[in-house]
C-alpha cells in the first residue's frame, strides 16, 4: 500500500509542476485558453447558443483584423499585440443550467484545461456558485451577463463584471415609469412576476424595493418555478389584481408560456415589462411575437447605422446565426472583448497580472460595442459605468424607446398584445 | 366564484393533457414491468414531427397527430426488436440504463438537427378560446383533453374486450404460458410498444398545439408522467387518467391559492401520503 502511495505520489509531481509552469510561462505565440460556461442545453439552451455564437464573434474580431472598427480595442490588428500576435481559443463548458455542474465545469476548465481566465454563466444562480471556485483557484472571471447583485457584492478580488445589475434596471424603469405618467398615462400600481433562482429572486425583490420607495403599490409580487409546466395560476392572480404594470423576470420557456396563457384566458395587461432574458431570448420573438406586441424590455445593445462598427458586428453574427444579435449575447461578447483587451494590457497570461489590467480598465462608450457609459470597476469588480436603454417590441424588433436621447421610436401604449 | 371555476376548470384541462401524456407509459410499464424514460422524448419527437408537418406539409390538427401516432407506432416496434427485447433478457439495471440512454440518443438528435432553439406551432393551428359562462377554455386544451379520454377509453377497451388485447396481457402475466397457448410473444410486446409509442406522439402532437417545442421539453414533462402512472396505479390506464385529473386540479388549486412556488410541495406530499396509505396507487392491483 505504501509503495503504492509513494509511486503515485512521484507521478504526481511532475504534473503539478507542469501544471504550474503551463499557466506562468506560456509562450507569446501559443493561443491564449479562455474557458466558457454557459447552458448549451437545457431550458436556457437557446440563449447560451446565441451567447456561445457572440463570444465567438467577439474572437474573430480579436483574431482577425478588423480596420474598419478602429474604435475597438483590439480590432483593427490580427491578435493580441503585446502577446505577439497570440489567438484567443475558447473551451466551452455546458452546465445545463445548474449550478453545480457549473461549479465541477469551472474546476476542470481551471485543473484540466487549464484556462487563463474564464467568463460565464447565463443564470445568475449558477454563476453565483461556479465564480468561487475561481476565486478559490485565484482565477480572473468575467461576467457579461448575469446580474444578480449579490454576485459582487461578496468581497472577491477574482470577479469582474461588465454588464448592469439588479439596481441599475430598478432604476432604468422607475425613470421610464414616472416618463410615460408625464406622458399622460397613469401608472401605479405594479405587479413584479419573478422566477424564483437567484436571478428573479433578487433582481425582482430590487424592483419591488425601489418602485415601492417611488410611492408605487406593488399588488403582488408572485414568484414561480421556471421549469413549471403551467403558469395559469399567475395570470389568474394577474388578473384579478389587474395592475398597471406587470414585470416580469422570467427566463425563455416560461416567458413563452406566460405570453399564450395571456391569450387563453383572455387577459390583455395595460402594460407587460420582461426584465430581459426571456424576453430578449430570439425565439421568444420568433414563437410568441406576433401575441407580445408592445412588450416593453430593457437593452444596452443597439445596431446602429449602416458602416458603424456595431452595425458590422451584428453582420458578421448574421453571418453566423442567420439572426440579429440579441443585448444578452451582446453583453456577453462584450465582456469578452473587456477580458481580451485587459488580457493583451497585462502583456502576460499570468493570472495575478490579468487581474491587475482588468482593475484598471478604463474604457470609454467609443471603444464599446454595447450602450454602457464606459467601462470603469469598483472595489468590488462591478462595472460603474453600466447602463441600460428601455425598449419596446413593435413587429419583429426591440426598438429603443427611453430615454428620449436615445429614442428611435415613440412609446406604445398600452400594451397590444395580439389584437392588430 | 368565477375565478374559482376558471382554476377548477384549468386544473381539469391541465390534468387531462397529464392523462394523455402519461397514457403510453403506463401501458409499456404495466405490460413489460420496463420503466421507459425514454417516453418524455417520444412525445417531443411527437411534437417535433407536428411541428415539420405543418411548416412544410401545412398538414390540419388531424393529419399531423395520425402522422406523429404513426410514425412512432413503427419507431417504437423498431425500438422494441433492436433493443428491448435483448436487454428484457439481462438483469433490471441493464433495462433501466438501455431506456436512459435511448432517451439521451433521441434528446441529442433533436439538438443536433433542431438546435437548441424554442418554436411554436403557429396560432392559427387549432387556435382559439371559447367562453363557457365566466369561464375560459383553449379550444386546443379541451381537444386535448377530448382525445385523452378517448384514448384511454380506447386503451382500455381494446385490452379488456378484444382477443388482442387478452393475448396482450396472457403475455404481460405468464410469457411462457403464453406461448404455449400459441401466442407470439415477440409479436405482442412489440405491439404493446408500438401503441404506447403512438399514443406518446398523438400526446406530443396535440399538447405542441399550445406548448412550446424544444428539444428538452419531454424532460420537464416526464417527471409527472412518473408521478401521474406511479400514483394511479403501475399499469392501470383508467388509473393513469384519474390520478392525472387529480394532479392537474391539485396544481392548479395550490398554485392559485398557496402560491405557485408551493404547488410542487403540496403534489409531491399528497403523493407520499396516498402512496404510503395505498402503496399500489389508486387503482392498482395489489403485487
Amino acid at each position: 500500500m505504501r509503495r503504492v502511495l509513494v509511486f503515485l505520489a512521484v507521478l504526481m509531481v511532475p504534473g503539478v509542476m507542469l501544471g504550474r509552469v503551463d499557466r506562468a510561462t506560456v509562450s507569446a505565440e501559443a493561443p491564449v485558453k479562455i474557458g466558457v460556461l454557459l447552458p448549451l442545453s437545457g431550458n436556457a439552451g437557446a440563449a447560451g447558443q446565441a451567447s456561445k455564437a457572440a463570444i465567438e464573434v467577439g474572437a474573430q474580431i480579436v483574431n482577425e483584423a478588423h480596420p474598419e472598427m478602429p474604435n475597438l480595442p483590439l480590432a483593427a490588428a490580427a491578435g493580441l499585440a503585446r502577446l505577439g500576435g497570440a489567438r484567443i481559443e475558447f473551451i466551452f463548458a455546458d452546465h445545463q443550467g445548474n449550478p453545480s455542474i457549473g461549479q465541477s465545469e469551472a474546476l476542470r476548465l481551471i485543473t484540466q484545461e487549464h484556462v487563463v481566465a474564464l467568463q460565464g454563466a447565463y443564470q445568475s444562480s449558477v454563476t453565483f456558485a461556479a465564480t468561487t471556485v475561481a476565486e478559490r483557484n485565484e482565477l480572473p472571471w468575467m461576467v457579461g451577463d448575469s446580474s444578480s447583485p449579490n454576485i459582487t457584492g461578496r468581497g472577491f478580488k477574482w470577479v469582474f463584471r461588465t454588464t448592469p445589475i439588479g439596481p441599475d434596471f430598478a432604476n432604468a424603469y422607475v425613470g421610464f415609469l414616472a416618463d410615460v405618467n408625464k406622458m399622460g398615462h397613469p401608472v401605479k400600481t405594479i405587479a413584479i412576476v419573478n422566477e424564483n433562482t437567484e436571478y428573479g429572486t433578487s433582481v425582482g425583490g430590487g424592483i419591488r424595493e425601489r418602485a415601492l420607495k417611488e410611492g408605487y403599490q406593488v399588488v403582488a409580487q408572485i414568484p414561480y418555478n421556471a421549469n413549471g409546466t403551467d403558469v395559469s395560476a399567475q395570470v389568474l392572480q394577474l388578473k384579478e389584481k389587474d395592475p398597471d404594470v406587470v414585470i416580469f423576470v422570467s427566463y425563455t420557456s416560461d416567458s413563452i408560456l406566460y405570453m399564450k396563457t395571456f391569450k387563453n384566458l383572455s387577459y390583455t395587461p395595460k402594460m407587460v415589462i420582461g426584465d430581459d432574458s426571456g424576453f430578449s431570448d430570439p425565439s421568444f420573438v420568433k414563437s410568441v411575437g406576433t401575441i407580445a406586441q408592445g412588450a416593453i424590455n430593457r437593452s444596452a445593445w443597439s445596431i446602429g447605422r449602416p458602416g458603424s462598427a456595431t452595425y458590422r458586428i451584428n453582420e458578421m453574427y448574421k453571418a453566423k446565426t442567420g439572426r440579429d444579435l440579441d443585448d444578452t449575447s451582446g453583453r456577453n461578447m462584450q465582456g469578452f472583448l473587456v477580458l481580451a483587451d485587459a488580457i493583451n494590457r497585462a502583456g502576460s497570461t499570468a493570472p495575478e497580472a490579468i487581474r491587475k489590467a482588468l482593475a484598471e480598465t478604463n474604457l470609454t462608450p467609443g471603444q464599446l460595442m454595447m450602450g454602457y457609459k464606459g467601462v470603469r470597476f469598483d472595489a468590488t469588480g462591478q462595472n460603474i459605468l453600466a447602463y441600460t436603454y428601455i425598449t419596446q417590441l413593435i413587429g419583429t424588433d426591440y426598438v429603443t424607446i427611453w430615454p428620449a436621447s436615445a429614442a428611435q421610436h415613440a412609446l406604445e401604449w398600452p400594451f397590444k398584445g395580439s389584437q392588430q | 366564484m368565477a375565478t374559482a371555476a376558471q382554476v377548477l376548470a384549468g386544473g381539469l384541462l391541465l390534468g387531462a393533457v397529464y392523462a394523455l401524456f402519461s397514457s403510453g407509459l403506463t401501458l409499456i410499464w404495466g405490460m413489460m414491468n420496463v420503466i421507459n424514460f425514454a417516453h418524455g422524448d417520444f412525445v417531443m419527437a411527437g411534437m417535433y414531427i407536428a411541428f415539420l408537418a405543418v411548416t412544410w406539409l401545412h398538414a390540419g390538427a388531424l393529419a399531423f397527430s395520425l402522422l406523429a401516432g404513426g410514425l412512432l407506432f413503427g419507431f417504437g416496434t423498431a425500438v422494441y426488436y433492436g433493443l428491448i427485447r435483448r436487454v428484457m433478457r439481462g438483469p433490471m439495471l441493464a433495462q433501466l440504463l438501455s431506456t436512459f440512454g435511448l432517451a439521451l440518443l433521441v434528446r441529442y438528435t433533436a439538438f443536433w438537427i433542431f438546435s437548441a432553439n424554442f418554436v411554436t406551432l403557429p396560432g392559427s393551428v387549432l387556435g382559439g378560446t371559447v367562453k363557457l359562462g365566466p369561464i375560459f377554455i383553449g379550444i386546443p386544451q379541451f381537444v386535448a383533453g377530448v382525445v385523452a379520454l378517448a384514448l384511454t377509453l380506447g386503451l382500455h377497451v381494446l385490452l379488456t374486450r378484444t382477443a388482442l388485447g387478452s393475448q396482450i396481457l396472457a403475455v404481460a402475466e405468464d410469457r411462457q404460458a403464453a406461448m404455449l397457448m400459441g401466442i407470439n410473444p415477440d409479436r405482442m410486446q412489440a405491439l404493446a410498444w408500438g401503441m404506447a409509442s403512438a399514443a406518446a406522439g398523438i400526446a406530443g402532437a396535440l399538447i405542441a398545439t399550445f406548448y412550446y417545442i424544444s428539444p428538452t421539453v419531454g424532460e420537464s414533462l416526464a417527471l409527472i408522467a412518473f408521478v401521474v402512472v406511479a400514483f394511479g396505479g403501475f399499469g392501470s390506464v383508467p388509473g393513469a387518467m384519474l390520478a392525472g385529473l387529480l394532479i392537474g386540479l391539485i396544481e392548479a388549486t395550490s398554485a392559485f391559492y398557496i402560491g405557485p412556488v408551493y404547488q410542487d410541495v403540496v403534489v409531491y406530499a399528497l403523493f407520499v401520503g396516498i402512496l404510503w396509505v395505498r402503496p399500489q396507487g389508486l387503482m392498482g392491483q395489489r403485487a
